[in-house]
């Protein structure tokens, strides 16, 4: 009997199915549990961004799209870039079209990655942009952020990680899974020590980009205009657009590096859906007020959620993007994993230990509140039940 | 400082969201938005709250009717004194001046087609200044203020997603 195991590459090998798999099959198992662990919207997509799909399907737009995507589509989104950040990019050769988000950090690994380079990943982040970089046989160099911090990229844990072997970095801000925003002002000396290493490239995953709530304007690197012909930005729709069933997303940056991506696409993927790509032409153009109508209720809830922190006796810094809290639950006692799994067991909660992002986030927990009020409502007061309790067993 | 609009887009969802979740969800305290509520009621702003009911399935037998009502305005009062005039039925629930091919739009319910009747030829089409009436009846509702009669929106997400 042939060995299947050993016939695995060793680059896919070494990476290690998500470490809290047990917790994820117990969460998916149980009955009756509100989950506040879900990193997606729990909004359906506006109507008519789900009807421009379905009008495209009934016009028999069903075929496959340019590599890069349809022109309207590409138009659409750099328009919008253009509207809601300042920032100018020409559809044609610089904007590809991707299956969301995430296709977008593997196209920059695999395009610019030679064995043994080394990539910057900010922690707690996103679980993919470790995967991605050793899937492209990169040598991913962890930065660890800190409550402290806000969890904030600083400029000289950056200077520290560069390299002569940095090929880029990556930066996920509003970021999953800690809800950090880093201001234009943040991000500036960042773009100094930036402007010290002119060879290294920044992929800046923007996904949650409209979900700020301390500011109407997207802080981003892409805005230096210094950076520009260095910055790759990842976008898409799923998050600020409730769309992630669609699989639509985008990368925009120099046509130098746009191009290598665009041929991985186009040999790998295609291209991305057609229905998708109409749907996101409704969006680009005409979906101001939904986005403002979710981020608005986000923003209620998020606000319930930190009461609800205060409440149960757990510290956190306050969240400012994205859909997530992260509070520490260092003074309990447990593990992130301990705390997840005895919360789930005894009080039918399911949130997501810190540890799954990154080893520093082992002292937290992330709380999504892409759920309803109702629920998130419940499983504060239960929250606040369970560190009462965890407190009296404690001593 | 509250910001009145945000305030009663939570009221107009939530109608029984308590000051005290209300102040959370703003980042306020409780008491100012007891006080923004009562200047809300005062100025007459929030004029009241009601709830979305499914009719047809707990008492089939009420009728809505939408009335059109075409009226001869009156000498510096316009559309008003008729309007008030007709708003003053108990079971007269929408009243509204509309623009178009009629003047008044009454939403009236009532327990038969045979009421709805009555009150259309006793009261409304007998009142001074009515010209002329069409009476259309609600068969089923679908969607009101927002919320859906019959869609059952379901959570179909993974349980965790990261």
């Amino acid at each position: 009997m042939t060995d299947l195991n050993s016939k695995i590459s060793s680059c896919v090998a070494s990476v290690p199915p998500s470490a809290i798999r047990k917790f994820f099959d117990l969460a998916s198992e149980m009955k009756g549990v509100i989950s506040l662990s879900i990193g997606e919207p729990d909004f359906v997509t506006p109507w008519s961004i789900r009807e421009a799909g379905i009008n495209s399907l009934v016009d028999g737009y069903t075929h496959y799209s340019p590599n890069a995507g349809y022109t309207n589509a590409k138009k659409a989104i750099t328009s919008y870039i253009k509207r809601r950040y300042g920032v100018e990019y020409n559809p044609n050769g610089q904007c590809l079209i991707t299956v969301g988000g995430s296709e977008g950090l593997d196209l920059a690994a695999r395009a610019l990655i030679n064995p043994g380079d080394e990539v910057i990943i900010v922690e707690p982040c996103f679980v993919a942009y470790k995967a991605t970089v050793l899937f492209a046989h990169g040598v991913p160099v962890i930065i660890s952020t800190r409550q402290e911090d806000d969890f904030k990229l600083k400029a000289e844990d950056l200077e520290a990680a560069i390299t002569d072997k940095t090929k880029y970095l990556i930066l996920g801000y509003p970021g999953n899974p800690t809800g950090a925003v880093m201001t234009m002002e943040d991000l500036k000396p960042i773009r100094d020590v930036l402007m010290k290493h002119p060879d290294i490239i920044v992929i800046s995953d923007e996904l949650y980009c409209e979900l700020n709530y301390v500011s109407d304007e997207p802080s981003s690197l892409t805005r230096f205009p210094e950076l520009q012909d260095r910055v790759v930005m990842i976008n898409g729709f799923s998050k600020s657009y409730a769309m992630t069933g669609f699989r639509i997303g985008y990368v925009l940056g120099p046509k130098e590096l746009i191009a290598p991506m665009t041929k991985i696409h186009q040999y790998c993927i295609m291209s991305a859906p057609s229905m998708s790509q109409f749907a996101v032409v409704e969006a680009a153009y005409n979906c101001d007020d939904d986005v403002i109508a979710m981020r608005d209720e986000y923003n209620h809830r998020r606000r319930v959620i930190i009461k609800g922190l205060e409440d149960a006796g757990l510290e956190c810094f306050t969240p400012s993007g994205a859909f997530y809290a992260f509070p520490s639950i260092k003074n309990t006692g447990l593990t992130s994993e301990e705390f997840c799994e005895r919360f789930l067991m005894e009080k039918k909660v399911a949130i997501v230990p810190g540890s799954a992002f990154g080893e520093c986030g082992k002292d937290n927990v992330r709380i999504s509140y892409a759920a309803s009020m109702e629920n998130i409502k419940t499983a504060m007061e239960r929250l606040a039940e369970f560190t009462e309790e965890l407190r009296k067993g404690n001593h | 400082m509250i910001d009145d609009i945000e305030l009663l887009k939570i009221i107009e969802k939530d109608p029984r969201a308590v000051p005290a979740d209300i102040a959370v969800q703003l980042g306020v305290s409780t008491p100012e938005v007891e006080a923004e509520i009562e200047r809300l009621k005062e100025e007459k702003i929030l004029l009241g709250y009601t709830a979305e009911i499914n009719w047809a399935k707990s008492y089939p037998e009420k009728v809505t009717a939408l009335i059109e009502v075409r009226i001869t305005p009156q000498r510096d009062r316009g559309f008003d004194n008729i309007a008030k005039l007709l708003s003053k039925y108990d079971k007269v629930t929408d009243c509204y001046l509309m623009s178009g091919a009629f003047d008044l739009l009454l939403i009236y319910n009532d327990d038969s087609l045979k009421n709805i009747a009555e009150f259309v030829y006793n009261k409304v089409a007998t009142s001074e200044g009515v010209l002329s009436t069409a009476t259309h009846f609600i068969l089923k509702k679908y969607k009101s203020n927002g919320i859906f009669f019959e869609d059952e929106t379901t959570d179909d997400r993974q349980a965790i997603v990261l």
